[in-house]
């Protein structure tokens, strides 16, 4: 059995140092890419970004309503309707928003990066790749993992944004909190350093997030199981990493 | 695509834009044109720099810096004044009050009568220290008025 862990244990430290090893790879050719390649990192910002809008700003706006719902609810028995800005505005700009962001992210964008990689290396276009002496880690990982690093951070505000809204809503329009309460009460409490704390969250899960579909990607075994358990793992991995990140955040910021 | 890329970018550094400036509400005081006054408390509460200091429920300056003076034995408060309000009496005195019934503390600043007014440097010598919570608790357990006033002015 202490075998079975060992090796288990094993094999995490060989994908994670790979893992490490390859962002090093990538982040060498990161301002060569940028310079010269622009296009290509823009077409992966729309890719990863635009394409994600619709979905990112449904659920920031369920997500702000059910938050307002919640705490209006207890709030009430308080008598302190009018603080309920402050628990939407605080939970969703220091913890919701970029949480729930990078694991849609993961979802919608994070499998779509790995699946498409996976395959390119399955139909050995990687392979034809190198032959021609152009290197894939240049020319395919690159621009979609800093597509993803721009991407994250401007989803996470506009969830959190459009989360704010859906908490508005909740609030004001249904349940009669006063609209300047509402926001005063907000602005009282909040300040740059919490929403510091969101935008520090978010692009550190951006980059998380990225690097760990095009490196399963990258790294997946090169056919159709193969490329279907290495989307499998890169939602897995990216949550878990994301939580964690999460938490190391959190605690650095209190 | 390039349609696509552009109402994202945009929605993204808008919502950014939104975040940092309608949901925080620090920078509600932040003039540069201001003068310092000091004022010494018996006891300063739980008030931070930062807070703010108001006259007639109008903010008109933020308290800078919280120190201990260990030779008179009290809290010095220096706090920033904006210029415009020139013209507040220098006997005004300065009590330390609390936003709601478990908010954050402020300075409160009450009109005097003198003619002469505030300006950078002076001190304002009337104060009222914060009312600490458990030290009422104590006098109405025990009742009545025991011998250690901890809201003297001075």
């Amino acid at each position: 059995m202490f075998r079975d862990i060992w090796m288990t244990f094993e094999r995490f430290l060989h994908s994670f140092g790979g893992m490490c090893l390859f962002l090093l790879r990538m982040l060498q050719f990161t301002p060569g890419v940028v310079l010269r390649r622009f296009r290509l990192v823009v077409y992966q910002v729309y890719n990863a970004g635009a394409l994600s809008l619709v979905v990112i700003m449904i659920s920031g706006l369920f997500v702000g309503a059910v938050l307002a719902l919640l705490a209006h609810s207890s709030l009430e028995q308080f008598n302190a309707e009018d603080t309920t800005g402050i628990f939407a505005g605080l939970g969703l700009v220091k913890g919701i928003g970029p949480v729930l962001t990078a694991l849609l992210f993961a979802g919608r964008a994070g499998t779509a990066l790995t699946s498409e990689i996976g395959l390119m290396k399955a139909t050995d276009q990687l392979s034809a790749m190198e032959m021609m002496a152009v290197d894939p880690v240049r020319y395919v990982a690159v621009p979609r993992f800093l597509g993803g690093v721009v991407a994250m951070p401007l989803l996470s505000a506009i969830f959190t944004a459009v989360g704010l809204l859906g908490a508005h809503l909740v609030a004001v329009e249904q349940y009669g909190v006063d609209v300047g309460a509402y926001w005063q009460q907000m602005q009282n409490v909040m300040d740059w350093e919490d929403v510091s704390e969101g935008i520090t969250k978010s692009v550190v899960f951006g980059v998380v997030a990225s690097l760990v579909a095009v490196w399963e990607g990258y790294n997946s075994t090169p056919t159709a199981e193969g490329v279907g358990r290495a989307t499998t793992r890169t939602v897995v991995v990216t949550s878990i990493a994301v939580l964690f990140f999460n938490y190391m955040i959190t605690a650095m910021y209190i | 695509m390039e349609l696509g890329t552009g109402l994202f970018a945009l929605l993204g550094i808008g919502a950014l834009f939104f975040l940092t400036t309608q949901t925080t509400g620090s920078d509600d005081f932040n003039v540069d044109d201001t003068f310092e006054v000091t004022a010494r408390f018996e006891n300063v509460g739980s008030l931070k720099p930062r807070a703010p200091v108001s006259m007639s429920g109008v903010t008109i300056g933020r308290v800078t810096d919280i120190r201990f003076d260990s030779q008179s034995l009290e809290a010095v408060v220096t706090f920033v004044i904006d210029s415009r309000y020139d013209e507040i009496p220098d006997d005004s005195d300065a009590s330390i009050l609390t936003a709601g019934l478990l908010g954050s503390q402020y300075v409160g600043l009450t009109a005097g009568g003198s003619p002469l007014s505030l300006e950078d440097g002076s001190e304002i010598l009337f104060t009222q220290s914060a009312i600490v919570l458990e030290n009422i608790i104590g006098k109405f357990l025990i009742g009545g008025t025991s011998g250690d006033e901890t809201e003297s002015e001075e």
